[in-house]
């Protein structure tokens, strides 16, 4: 009897941890965003109140929107979550759009002046909405697609803009099956694995020869920005001492650490969540490991900071889309200057921003989407999404995020990313690294 | 491996199976005595996390952690009193899938209250200084929680084999219905449990979170089945077996990543959990049942 009910208690524990492990990895990739308060929050199960805020945020998206129809009108769908998991984040980048429709609000075809209405819908982050929404833009004859945050609806939006013949251009979407699997889908950012090259060339150019790796078993985020560090450090000369893999739901480091410390690594890559940064960052100090943490994108987020304590943050390095500071670039500086009026202009768009004025990459990225879309239109010298398609192949296009160009894939080509670093308990621009 | 290496990870093994004891008796102690797996204990530890947040918030430490305790026993005790007792002459599963609900309740609340983003955990001063001997560096915490473990497992054991509480619960554990008869109070003596189990865990919280520092909704899970299997490993119903279940578990989890094994770790625990269950059901110190007919 009791062996029966210890084998049926036995299987509801796994059945538990199964289920547990899959609320925990949905808080995790939600984590994925560069600028996570928002996003995080939504996820959080505190979606009820967000969801508030960027419906509203979104209703104005689309009213700014139809404001500029008249007879020669060109529609572009712009794809995003306004509500659900990454609302936050979407409504950032319909923000972005909305912004860049401002700005340059007509494009030119054969001497003809059209105006560009973008057309607004809700994916709700999620993927049978996004199936939904996407044919609405169809529907709707739009005649090129802006987004959409988060890779999943992507993926699963990408067969019927493929049907429809119509070109989708993604601004944060950083699965490779996004574009690998659809041929009609691009996408302006660089991809997860290419921020692991960019932080071995960064730690080279540091002088580090000796660096240890941590990252997380089963996150392709994860796992994949390693590989690439290990493969790029290793060309340029370097020495990846130890490799230590760690699991979900981990929150002990310290046999990790340990053996880092054993392995006398001059920095550590560890690509991971914004969870486990924190765990990591102290308890690496704790046991006397005095190397600084590199990583990307995800731990560019202020709440690793205020969890790790600033003093043992202090020197730590993360790698980004997108930085406001950056002042190399002139399109850039502009459009940061730009954007800032336009967010402080109304108070509504602070708060769908996430509050302040500080902008994320999705924004820029969005922005840069626009305007390659605009520019493989006039390109293009037509409406006809296949001809979009192929002006969006050969297209060279001057962004706040570098310039872009796509490679056969549909994937931008970038060389560049910047690099952060964390002073006085804040992030910090430190510089781009261009890998050879 | 080099001695002082191996040192740390011993350290950090006992360290980290002395804080899964003090949640293991959690579970052995109910089972003991109610013949029910409480799921909902790792959540409680976890709760007990975000107790001390509060807490540390507007009081100072030695003020605190007095208030955490209490708030964690309270916690057990109100879970008992709402969704175990009604469920007493109710069928063993019944309090068993109650006893799941609580526990995703509790994790869901706690996502609604606090967000799904890990919070931080208050540092209590004195146990972050890190001593640091030779190749070896911990902080007094580490150093601190098998101690502590092993001298409230003394203490519970005291209790429990010379007081007239203690001899109640054995009583209970043994013959619900014939300790009712022979005029212990049977609820009030469940009731103790709880509160002997919340104090442990919210202590194991303490313990453990201040080495992690970082508390988010499910953090309780995973600790609790590796728990919830410390105790299957040392006989489900054993306080002593609990313990060493814990210690095991620990260092055997510390060693296979020092080792290189860190992908297998999770999966020895749950290995293990079915090897003993194969092999030896009533686990290391676990008495045969004996059930007359």
């Amino acid at each position: 009897m009791r062996r029966k009910v210890l084998s049926a208690m036995m299987i509801l524990s796994l059945a538990a941890a199964c289920l547990s492990g899959c609320g925990k990895k949905a808080a995790e990739t939600e984590a994925k965003t560069t600028e996570a308060e928002k996003t995080t929050e939504a996820a959080a199960g505190d979606a009820k109140t967000t969801e508030a805020v960027t419906e509203a945020a979104g209703a104005e998206v689309t009213t700014e929107a139809k404001t500029t129809s008249s007879d020669n009108v060109i529609k572009v769908g712009v794809f995003e979550p306004l509500t659900g998991e990454n609302g936050g984040g979407g409504v950032q980048e319909a923000q972005g759009a909305t912004y860049a429709n401002e700005q340059r609000p007509t494009v030119t075809i054969d001497g003809t002046e059209y105006t560009i209405e973008l057309d607004v819908v809700d994916n709700k982050s999620d993927k049978t909405e996004a199936v939904t929404a996407a044919q609405k833009l169809v529907s709707d004859g739009c005649v090129a697609i802006i987004g959409t945050y988060g890779s999943g609806c992507a993926i699963a939006a990408g067969p019927t803009f493929a049907d429809a013949k119509i070109p989708a251009i993604g601004c944060s979407c950083t699965n490779p099956q996004v574009t690998s699997g659809c041929e009609y889908y691009f996408r302006v950012c660089f991809l997860d694995p290419f921020q692991g090259s960019v932080m071995a060339q960064y730690a080279f150019d540091e002088g580090y020869t000796k660096v240890a790796v941590i990252d997380q078993l089963g996150d392709d985020y994860s796992t994949g920005l390693a590989n690439f560090f290990i493969k790029k450090f290793t060309e340029l000369g370097g020495e990846v001492v130890t490799e230590q893999q760690f699991q979900t739901n981990q929150s002990d480091f310290k046999a990790i650490l340990t053996e880092v410390k054993a392995s006398g690594a001059e920095a550590i890559f560890s690509p991971s969540s914004i969870t486990t940064a924190p765990l990591l960052i102290k308890q690496a100090r704790e046991l006397g490991v005095e190397a600084p943490f590199m990583a990307g994108d995800t731990w560019y987020n202020t709440t690793i900071i205020d969890n790790a304590s600033p003093a043992y943050t202090e020197g730590m390095v993360c790698s980004t889309f997108f930085d406001e500071a950056d002042t190399s670039n002139e399109v850039t500086v502009n459009f940061v200057k730009g954007y800032k009026e336009w967010l402080n202009a109304d108070s509504s768009r602070i708060e769908s921003n996430g509050g302040n004025d500080s902008i994320v990459g999705n924004t820029a990225l969005c922005f840069d989407t626009y305007n390659v879309i605009c520019d493989a239109i006039e390109a293009a010298g037509s409406t006809d999404g296949e001809a979009i398609k192929t002006a969006l192949q050969g297209i060279s296009s001057e962004g706040v995020t570098g310039t872009i160009t796509f490679d056969a894939n549909g994937d931008a080509e970038k060389d560049t990313a910047y690099i952060d670093i964390v002073k006085d308990g804040a992030f910090e621009f430190l510089k781009t690294v261009t890998v050879q | 491996m080099s001695a002082s290496t191996f040192a740390q990870h011993f350290l950090t093994g006992i360290s980290l199976g002395g804080a899964y004891a003090l949640i293991a008796i959690g579970y052995t102690m109910v089972y003991g005595i109610l013949r029910l797996i409480n799921f909902a204990h790792g959540d409680i530890f976890m709760i007990s996390g975000y107790f001390m947040i509060f807490a540390m918030a507007s009081f100072p430490w030695y003020v605190a952690i007095p208030i955490v305790l209490l708030g964690t026993i309270l916690l057990g005790v109100v879970i008992e009193k709402a969704a175990y007792r009604p469920l007493r002459s109710s069928p063993r599963m019944s309090v068993m899938i109650s006893a799941i609900g609580v526990s995703y309740l509790l994790q869901n609340l706690a996502t609604y209250l606090f967000t799904a983003i890990p919070k931080s955990y208050p540092e209590i001063p004195f146990l972050k200084i890190i001593f640091q001997f030779g190749g070896i560096s911990a902080s007094l915490v580490t150093l601190i929680t098998p101690v502590l473990t092993v001298v409230l497992v003394i203490a519970l054991m005291q209790l429990i084999n010379h007081t007239k509480m203690g001899m109640a619960m054995r009583a209970v554990s043994k013959d619900t219905e014939a300790s009712r008869l022979m005029g212990i109070k049977v609820d009030s003596t469940i009731s103790m449990t709880f509160v002997i189990g919340s104090l442990l865990a919210g202590v194991g919280a303490i313990l453990y979170f201040t080495d992690r520092m970082t508390v988010y909704p499910y953090s309780g899970s995973l600790p609790g089945l590796k728990c919830f299997v410390a105790a299957v490993l040392g006989g489900i119903g054993s306080i002593p077996g609990a313990v060493i279940g814990g210690f095991i578990i620990g260092i055997c989890e510390t060693f296979l990543v020092a080792f290189g094994y860190s992908t297998f770790s999770d999966a020895f625990t749950f290995l293990l959990l079915i090897v003993i269950l194969l092999v030896r059901p009533t686990g290391l110190f676990g008495e045969a049942a004996t059930d007359k007919v």
